[in-house]
């Protein structure tokens, strides 16, 4: 092949190199995301000798080339090479691995780790460790910062001397004396222990893991709180008490807001790593004082996590602990000041049904569902209702139907119409639940209400809705309750509304199936095929069209067939053309 | 924000709006009160004046700790009679540590030090609202203020009270208090933040020994403000204090410094809220360069570097950081930097959106810029002169047009010849762009089907590899011509690829 063409195509690989040079930053940009097809055609050796060199030494770009080219080179071992010549791509990225703009530097890291696999443990220790080496005793920060995450993937697969090196190392830059490195450091704690022989867990982790928890500043602490829950799932659980629960019994009280919002956010998985002993003894209380805590961030947080710390306590002590120690606290939270804390507690807290049973359910839970229902925060109520089901399955939802009414309600007319569409949403669901009866008598006429919203989306909603009820209802209910309604609007003298009448008929034609669409819709549709409002006619074409395949072939050619040619010759080129497209695709012409 | 529930999803208004309301209710409590336990009603203690001196001392340290005592200002009926307690005592100590000589004894500093950290050290309270944007939004205010003002007026005070001895306050006034002011300048509170900004700048004054590290530390404040959090709400203060060091820097510049300009001054160009503090910032580099002229080229190929490329407002501000530089340029360094810089400015006057267009253009009535150019005039005028004429005839703008006219005048009068040559190649000029153009899309073309080859080729790779080897080498032998030849109008620097 290269033979005849050959001349062609590498003519561009050519100019293409020289792009890479050339002065507008989008043209390096392209020709940098060629990079392998300019690699593939060099061939391995010129690649290695040649454009990798020069990749090197270009690498005063723009962050933008620069990404691109750190994300390429992770890509690249095939094109060097293979496994074997691997470590040639190490030097431009240890170069990218120092530039100051972050995503450069992170993607730099990501391409090493990648590589770092692809490496034989002897080039391992030949090759990638010294690089980890420079970038940790790097004079400025960025390098130290990148060594950080280099580490753990070369730990494994190492001689012990060098594992005692790299250990050596990565205590130094928990101690360095630049905020960013101890960040980044405290960041890849967790998984630096993941890969440590348990003693020097003991030894060395804890220690740096103490140290960092109580660092000077905040944003080093918080990031502890996240390698806790590594480190305590690698201890045996005799361990922990002495090692780990004393920091993080001081995380949890810390005095900066962010570290104790950390300790709620990362709360189940720290709940999951200490085993129910010390969950029952020290979490139970810190999970108190984080949901009464003073700042609302933390509150939200740990209200978002009430459902999942039930969940996972005990089981011989859940039902007391959650009764006597956490409810008290949810039912403060309901009626908490601020708003996100209510949200994020009305999202979890019907969760909270099923793990407490029916009894308890509606003696103690059914008040604050009820209170939620009516909170004036339209998020909240929507958060209850969107999570019906979970109470459904325990005490049927016909207990909170008194309350749910009114709620859906003011929900369906809310001013703002991304919550009208929130509310749609779930009417389905709802439907399900609450029953046909039910539904006719209370919310058939919101559902038809949505049909004529002023705002698109919600009409559009509204459609998609009555067709997932008919799908529940089945068609005799739609031919009794909605079909009629739908089928009256197809005389509003308002426009819109007649084109939502075609659009139900679009969406409800499959359900409803052919008797029904034959005998009631399609002589709505054809009618309006003489609608003086060209949008109008054009949807018409295009209702045929969809409700087409419904139909029996003798509906086809007796009566669609005419229609769809006369509004082929409309004077509108839009209903003209997709009354021809119509046509076509029902193979009428 | 963790709460983020269906409905925000769905509806992005529903915060800010409810963020709104919210803010009219009420202001930011501080978080520190609430840390510590119900405080104790106050009683008031005998005026300092009244005491016999002897007794002074003690009344006084008795004042100082009083004043230790925290309120709720959140809450803002309790505990109203030892607010106002509180708020007089403090009063009366600012008073008694600015009129009064021989008070500031060695065994005070602590109890001053003290009280001062109990009240102000705390952990900022999150923010009311996440992206807050201080040109648009107002800035939550410090509800505990009415307290607050008064321990950093006496704070002040002290400081520069005439018998205060930093060789006693340094055992307090430590590198730990340093780190604590300086993160309170992430306060919301711009008085707060002004009544920061004397005080780090006096502790910077007196205390030499603690400098070097408040310069590290508002060096790894901006460093996490441009590449982590592009947040902190002091960086307009630290650099106003910055400006003032920067001017007292000896010569010639220590490599720190020249670090910190070019590694932080620089990138700061990047935050999306330049706009907040741009002007300090020019500032600081301006300052900079009148200390070392040399350090003009990396600082223009720096901003070069970061040019904005889609916000027309930090466009502005980056031109009118240009022209200060311009303003007290040497003629030799300009003669280095001409070249990439007017290539940028000739872009700039090119721009669609006519506030880029007009400030650049607004160089051509700097008598000094003018000198400049015309000096230079046989390297500047081809630069400009292809953006110029096209706009002189394209612009939407007919304000940016007369102005485009004028420079046009302008330049032509420096050097007719050279105008008139480049007027009469402007055609050719721009028919060699066009082709080049096409040659581009041409070879984007013949790429996308060598990349169909090249699927072939990686699969002929795995089979023989050597052969398609040798087809490539030969292949690029020919290719030495072409590219050598297009290797001459784009000149580059450091690598040799005629190798290519």
């Amino acid at each position: 092949m290269a033979g005849a063409d050959g001349d062609d195509s590498l003519y561009p690989i050519a100019v293409l190199i020289d792009e890479l040079r050339n002065e507008d930053v989008q043209l390096r940009l392209n020709s940098i995301k060629k990079l392998s097809t300019i690699a593939l055609a060099l061939g391995v050796e010129r690649t290695r000798t040649e454009l990798l060199p020069f990749l090197t030494d270009t690498i005063y770009d723009e962050d933008e080339v620069l990404l691109a080219l750190a994300e390429q080179l992770g890509n690249f071992t095939m094109l060097v090479g293979g496994p074997e010549y691997v470590h040639c791509l190490l030097p431009p990225l240890e170069s990218l691995a120092t530039v100051e703009e972050t995503v450069v530097r992170d993607k730099a890291v990501e391409s090493l780790r990648k590589i770092s696999q692809e490496h034989s443990p002897v080039d391992l220790e030949v090759h990638f460790e010294p690089l980890v080496k420079r970038l940790a005793s790097g004079d400025w920060f960025t390098s130290r910062t990148s060594a950080c995450g280099l580490f753990s993937v070369c730990y494994p697969r190492v001689s012990s001397t060098v594992k005692a090196e790299i250990r050596q190392h990565f205590r130094t830059l928990c101690s360095d004396d630049t905020p960013m490195v101890r960040r980044a450091a405290a960041s890849k704690l967790g998984e630096f222990a993941k890969v440590l022989e348990l003693d020097y867990v003991k030894s060395d982790i804890i220690s740096l893991f103490t140290a960092l928890a109580s660092d000077e500043q905040d944003s080093v602490r918080l990031l502890a709180v996240e390698a806790c829950v590594s480190i305590a799932t690698l201890l045996p659980q005799e361990d922990l008490e002495t090692l780990v629960m004393p920091t993080l019994r001081q995380a949890a009280e810390d005095k900066s807001w962010r570290v104790r919002y950390m300790v709620a956010d990362k709360f189940s998985e720290l709940q999951k790593a200490v085993g129910p002993e010390i969950t029952k003894n020290d979490l139970v209380p810190a999970f108190q004082n984080l949901l009464k805590d003073c700042e609302a961030e933390v509150r939200a947080a740990a209200a978002n996590k009430v459902k999942e710390f039930c969940e996972n306590l005990p089981e011989d002590s859940r039902e007391q602990i959650i009764m006597t120690h956490i409810l008290p606290c949810v039912k403060e939270l309901v009626s908490d000041t601020n708003q996100h804390v209510k949200s994020a507690l009305a999202s979890v807290i019907m969760g909270l049904s099923t793990i407490l049973g029916k009894d308890n359910t509606i003696e103690h839970l059914l008040p604050l569902f009820l209170a939620q229902l009516k909170d004036e925060c339209p998020e909240v109520r929507l958060n209850i209702i969107s999570n019906l089901d979970c109470v459904n399955e325990v005490i049927g939802i016909r207990q909170l139907s008194q309350s749910l009414l009114p709620a859906i309600v003011e929900l369906a007319e809310d001013a703002k119409w991304r919550v009208r569409l929130a509310i749609i949403e779930y009417m389905p669901l709802l439907a399900g639940q609450l029953g046909v009866e039910f539904f006719d008598e209370k919310l058939n006429t919101l559902c038809m209400a949505w049909l004529i919203d002023h705002v698109y989306a919600i009409r559009e909603a509204a459609t998609c809705n009555l067709m997932k009820l008919v799908e529940k209802f089945g068609a005799e209910w739609a031919q009794n309750t909605i079909v009629p309604k739908v089928l009256g609007m197809a005389n509003d003298p308002n426009y819109l509304h007649r084109m939502t009448t075609l659009f139900c008929i679009n969406a409800l034609s499959e359900a409803c199936g052919q008797d029904i669409t034959t005998k009631q819709m399609l002589p709505v549709v054809l009618k309006m095929s003489n609608d003086q409002v060209a949008n109008v006619r054009f949807n018409v074409a295009k209702s045929l069209q969809k409700i087409g395949p419904v139909l029996d072939s003798n509906a086809l050619q007796a009566e669609v067939k005419p229609v769809l040619e006369k509004l082929a010759t409309d004077t509108d080129m839009d209903v003209k053309y997709f009354a021809q497209e119509a046509i076509s695709v029902l193979a009428l012409a | 924000m963790s709460a983020i529930s269906a409905s925000e999803k769905v509806d992005g208004f529903t915060r800010k709006s409810v963020r709104k309301a919210q803010k009219q209710r009420k202001s930011q409590g501080s978080s520190q009160y609430r840390t510590q336990s119900a405080p104790v009603e106050l009683s008031p203690l005998p005026q300092l004046k009244d005491a016999p001196s002897t007794e002074q001392q003690e009344l006084f340290t008795q004042k100082l700790q009083q004043c230790c005592m925290l309120f709720d200002f959140f809450d803002s009926v309790t505990d109203l009679k030892s607010k106002e307690i509180k708020r007089a005592t403090l009063n009366e100590l600012v008073d008694y540590v600015s009129t009064n000589r021989g008070v500031l004894v060695e065994s005070a500093y602590p109890e001053i030090t003290d009280m001062i950290c109990t009240n102000i050290f705390r952990t900022l309270p999150p923010s009311d609202n996440p992206d807050f944007d201080p040109e648009e939004d107002e800035p939550t205010l410090e509800a505990s203020w009415p307290h607050i003002q008064l321990v950093y007026e006496f704070l002040l005070r002290f400081l520069e009270n005439p018998d205060f001895q930093p060789s006693i306050a340094k055992r307090y006034i430590d590198q730990k208090f340093v780190l604590q002011l300086l993160e309170l300048f992430d306060s919301e509170d711009p008085r707060e933040r002004d009544f920061l900004k004397t005080i780090l700048h006096r502790i910077y004054g007196k205390f030499l020994g603690l400098r070097a590290f408040i310069r590290k530390q508002i060096n790894n404040i901006f460093l996490r403000f441009i590449y982590e959090t592009e947040h902190f709400n002091g960086v307009a203060e630290l650099l106003e204090i910055l400006g003032s060091i920067i001017n007292g820097f000896a010569l010639p510049l220590k490599s720190e410094h020249k670090q910190f300009l070019m590694k932080v001054l620089i990138p700061l160009h990047t935050a999306k809220a330049l706009s907040l503090f741009h002007a300090q910032l020019a500032y600081c580099v301006v300052q900079f360069l009148e200390k070392d002229p040399t350090l003009t080229e990396p600082v223009i190929r720096g901003l070069l570097k970061f040019w904005p490329k889609t916000c027309s407002q930090k466009e502005v501000m980056f031109l009118g950081e240009v022209e200060e530089i311009l303003d007290v340029i040497e003629p030799t360094q300009f003669k280095k930097i001409q070249e990439p810089l007017f290539k940028q400015i000739s872009k700039c006057v090119a721009n669609p959106h006519f506030q880029v267009a007009e400030r650049a253009l607004y160089f051509w009535n700097n008598e000094y810029i003018l000198s400049l150019i015309e000096e230079n005039i046989d390297k500047i005028l081809p630069i400009m002169f292809g953006s110029l004429y096209r706009i002189s005839k394209e612009h939407w703008n007919p304000t940016i047009v007369a102005l485009v006219y004028n420079v046009l005048k302008t330049l032509m009068e420096m050097n007719c010849t050279l105008f008139d040559e480049l007027t009469s190649s402007y055609k050719a000029d721009r028919q060699r762009e066009k082709k080049k153009e096409q040659e581009r899309d041409e070879l984007w073309k013949n790429l996308e089907e060598l990349r169909l080859n090249n699927t072939t080729l990686v699969q002929n790779n795995s089979h023989g590899l050597p052969g398609v080897h040798n087809n490539n080498n030969n292949n690029n032998n020919n290719n030495n011509n072409i590219n050598i030849s297009s290797n001459n109008d784009t000149q580059d620097k450091s690598v040799d690829m005629s190798i290519f």
